[in-house]
């Protein structure tokens, strides 16, 4: 036919389409059964009108990201936002429970056993997400995507809208501070990208895995620093955050991958380039060094936590992550050109 | 009144086409606007009312209007024919949207159109000379049937469309007609519109473009042919189409480059730019200076755009270009060169290519131990570091990530059979590889080297077999690389022709020969070793033939300047 479609044909066979289908549907029957962890703070669902594009979150103590966080996706167009709180004890609940765009659920339920939270997103994105455009951030995942200055999410919802697309990718780009971790100074209510703005400009590995199709990128600097003997656990820095929800669809492993498998490939290019965004992740300001002592305690993240030990350890030293080749962050057109991102001509 | 009428076609962002009609009419224009059947009554009522207290805004009769369907030809042609049988003052007739923004104000258009009282603007060219369609229906577009939605039924128009073209199914054009295509929004003199509109074989024309794909790009434009004596084919409006097809957007951060474009109108805005509504709605006060239209000036812009949406950027692989093997559109980001066996032949090869010709001349970047960035850097551009661990994880992203990360500046690596060998697919298959190959050169360290002859004769077994696997690979037929190979002996006759090729190859336009020449080893001895190693029961032929007596070729002096090149 005609146009060349933006979804690029992906074969696999019958039994992994079954497969994969089944999956799918565990994964949302979890979901649904997870909806008896959350305990409603504040609802306000009930003003979310058609056309709304939501914010979901879990988060656990994140007060001093949530100023910045509310306030940069308020300024993108997010009219909702509904969070999931694991448990803090850090005035991140008082600070959340007054703002009026904020619907607020608490549980204290394991946060691994949710699939990292994502049990109980998939369950608020399927009750309320249905038909809207919703964007799946962490708390210290800051969304930018070619003139996020001028237009708003609605406005590139409305483009990518316009061409039938549904999802719009986006790179984690892990941000950090020159000097050691703990030797900036961050004020809550400012933009965190003044307080850390260097990153690795590469190497980003990328390859294609199945049967999902999802892309895995992978590289960066905590793969530099942490994971340079064993590259194949390094981080996953593919996300498929927008996506114009069905009560159908699930992520599958964070919002790295997706089912059904189109909207793993809704983003890429006939044989140029798709539009995509770039996650700032903000993960390394000062708070990390000691969170990191925490987490390892914890072992509510990765699969098999133990074996992420030195990672932690690596973070609590307090180390450098700054080399002479690193790349200073300024504006969004220097990471299209660097092939972070891309406009894709819009 | 004012001697141009407007025909405004809507279908959403109503406040905004009123808007717009309200601005048109401020200025004398008469507007009539068609809503298309599918705005629900209730809302187009609204509408309807909202517009009713001026009194130059009329409405025509409703259509439905689909994408590709005959609808919109239909909805311009009863809105035309209200508009010329109630003003019969107005002498032009602008077709625009309700996502059309007025550049410039209205009383330029008046006055230009003024100026030129028999001009027809309307682009419209023969579908045979202009590539402009996507996706390969161009002169079907004239000779198949679409009886199917494009949107709605898309299995169905396919099908369709191959079915015909199995059968071989031809319409016929109704005699007079060429078929022309162009932009869908024109500025036609009564003249030619009302001829076009009361022709007595419309009905002929219009069966016919019923079934035609797309005809709101070429009703018009093939009849206004027949009837016009001044065509200039081009439009007044501005818009830009994507490789889809799909005409982009225009948002709050165009202003600038809107203001460039000196189009009267421009589509299509994206309703909530209030900026752009804010600064063009205004009155002759804030009038920008009058000139000629001229789109091309942001056609740059646009095509760039269009440009890195279906092509990329060739040598990036990222979150949103993952291209299939084989569709890379370019593996790498720009030319690389890969030396095998030089380094080994020459005394300090790295230091004096550098030296000769600035580019960046790393070691054995696929080296067992580590990565030999050039001059011992333990990281290069891009935060590539020389973790041999890293790299071997997935050598065709780190080739990748190295030429990308350091564009505009020409690699040259060293490459042997004691390296990882996995790249060897992806040089293949790469067309900006340019790979000099002297086969058997791996032999001279061990020439070279103090280590007993045991030893020797496997890791020379083993080297052999390396390199023969990878010159057989390299050699087939789906190679793209720029592929060179000298055996030693060869090269060691007469090295100096080679090198200045290469050097050619990699340096500037400027011309440059060779000022000092490369030192070659001594390779005094290097036969009897060879014949020692047969003797062994291991016989290298790679390198060609060296005979035992026979001193090497003396370490060839070059002469100064081995020839011109200019």
């Amino acid at each position: 036919m005609i146009a060349p479609s933006t979804a690029q044909a992906h074969q696999i066979g019958w039994i992994d389409a079954y497969r994969l289908r089944w999956k799918r549907r565990r994964l949302l029957w979890r979901s649904f059964r997870s909806r008896h962890h959350l305990t409603a703070l504040a609802d306000r669902t009930a003003q979310i009108e058609p056309g709304d594009i939501l914010a979901v979150t879990t988060l656990r103590n994140e007060a001093t990201r949530l100023p910045w966080y509310l306030s940069h996706y308020r300024r993108l167009g997010i009219n909702r936002f509904l969070i999931v709180d694991n448990g803090s004890d850090d005035g991140s609940v008082e600070m959340l429970r007054d703002q009026p765009d904020v619907s607020l659920w608490q549980t204290h339920h394991s946060y691994r056993d949710a699939r990292f939270g994502l049990d109980w997103m998939t369950w608020l994105q399927m009750r309320y997400g249905h038909g809207h455009w919703t964007l799946m951030v962490d708390a210290d995942e800051l969304l930018i995507y070619a003139h996020y200055h001028a237009r708003d999410l609605h406005e590139l919802t409305g483009w990518l809208g316009s061409r039938g697309q549904t999802a719009f990718g986006a790179h984690m780009l892990d941000l950090y501070p020159k000097g050691r971790l703990s030797s900036v100074d961050y004020d809550p209510e400012t933009d965190p990208t003044q307080a850390i703005f260097w990153f690795d400009k590469g190497p980003y590995r990328v390859r294609r895995q199945q049967p999902m199709g999802n892309l895995w990128v992978q590289g960066g600097v905590r793969e530099r620093m942490f994971f340079a003997d064993d590259p194949d656990r390094s981080p996953t820095l593919n996300k498929i955050p927008l996506v114009r929800w069905s009560r159908r669809y699930a992520y599958v492993n964070s919002c790295h991958s997706a089912l059904p498998g189109h909207l793993n490939h809704e983003y890429d290019g006939p044989l140029g380039q798709a539009p995509s965004g770039v996650l700032l992740h903000t993960k390394f300001l000062p708070e990390v060094v000691g969170k990191s002592a925490i987490e390892k305690k914890r072992a509510q993240h990765f699969h098999d936590p133990d074996k992420f030990a030195a990672y932690y350890d690596g973070i609590s030293a307090d180390p450098d992550l700054w080399v002479p080749t690193s790349t200073r962050y300024s504006n969004w057109q220097d990471l299209e050109r660097l092939g972070l991102m891309c406009s894709a001509g819009w | 009144m004012s001697a141009v009428g407007v025909v405004m076609l809507v279908h959403t962002a109503l406040e905004r086409a009123e808007q717009v009609a309200r601005h048109w009419t401020a200025s004398g224009c008469p507007v009539v606007i068609h809503v298309d059947r599918n705005v629900p009554k209730i809302i187009n009522d609204a509408f309807v009312r909202s517009c009713a207290s001026d009194p130059l805004i009329t409405f025509s009769q409703r259509h439905r209007c689909e994408w590709g369907g005959w609808g919109i030809v239909a909805a311009s042609q009863s809105a035309s024919e209200q508009l010329l049988e109630n003003y019969p003052d107005v002498r032009h007739v602008y077709l625009a949207s309700g996502s059309c923004l007025p550049l410039r104000p209205v009383r330029e258009l008046i006055d230009y159109l003024d100026a030129r009282p028999h001009t027809d603007f309307i682009e419209s060219a023969a579908t045979a000379d202009v590539p402009w369609t996507v996706g390969g229906l161009d002169h079907e577009r004239f000779t198949l049937r679409f009886p199917f939605s494009w949107k709605r039924q898309r299995k169905l128009f396919d099908a369709y469309v191959r079915l015909q073209r199995r059968l071989r199914v031809r319409r016929r054009i109704p005699e007079g007609l060429v078929p022309h295509m162009g932009s869908q929004w024109w500025c036609l003199t009564r003249q030619t519109l009302s001829a076009i509109l009361q022709d007595p074989r419309r009905k002929t024309y219009d069966r016919y473009f019923r079934r035609v794909w797309i005809p709101d790009e070429s009703y018009y434009q093939t009849l206004a042919r027949l009837y016009s004596a001044n065509i200039e084919s081009r439009s007044l409006t501005l818009s830009k189409f994507d490789y889809q097809g799909k005409p982009h957007v225009f948002y709050d951060d165009h202003l600038q480059l809107l203001r460039r474009s000196d189009c009267f109108v421009a589509r299509k805005i994206w309703p909530r730019a209030d900026r752009l509504y804010q600064a063009f709605m205004t009155d002759e006060a804030h009038a920008m200076k009058r000139a000629e239209p001229n789109p091309g000036k942001i056609d740059r812009v646009f095509g760039k755009a269009v440009e890195r949406r279906t092509r990329g950027r060739p040598g990036l692989c990222m979150q949103s270009r993952f291209p299939r093997k084989g569709h890379e559109n370019g593996l790498t980001a720009q030319p690389y060169s890969v030396f095998q066996g030089f380094s080994d032949l020459f005394e300090d090869f790295e230091r004096w290519l550098n030296k000769t010709t600035g580019a960046r001349v790393h070691g054995h970047l696929f080296g067992p131990d580590r990565v030999a960035f050039a001059g011992g850097d333990t990281m290069i551009n891009g935060v590539l570091t020389d973790s041999a661990g890293l790299r071997d994880y997935d050598p065709a992203a780190f080739l990748t990530n190295l030429i990308w990360n350091t564009r505009g500046e020409r690699q040259c690596f060293q490459f042997g059979p004691a390296d990882n060998q996995k790249i060897n697919d992806m040089l293949a298959r790469d067309s900006n590889a340019r790979i000099s190959i002297i086969t058997g050169a791996w032999a001279v360290p061990l020439f070279r080297s103090n280590r007993s002859f045991g030893d020797l004769r496997k890791e020379a077994a083993h080297l052999q077999r390396i390199e023969s696997k990878q010159i057989d690979f390299l050699r087939t037929e789906k190679t793209k690389a720029r592929l060179q190979i000298w055996s030693m002996a060869e090269f060691v006759e007469s090295p100096m022709e080679p090198i200045q090729a290469l050097i050619d190859e990699i340096g500037p336009a400027s011309a440059r020969h060779l000022s000092e020449a490369p030192t070659m080893v001594d390779l005094t001895g290097f036969g009897q070793f060879l014949q020692n190693l047969k003797n062994q029961g291991m016989h290298p032929y790679l390198m060609g033939d060296f005979p035992v007596e026979k001193q090497p070729p003396a370490q060839s002096k070059p002469a100064r300047k081995p020839y011109l090149v200019r």
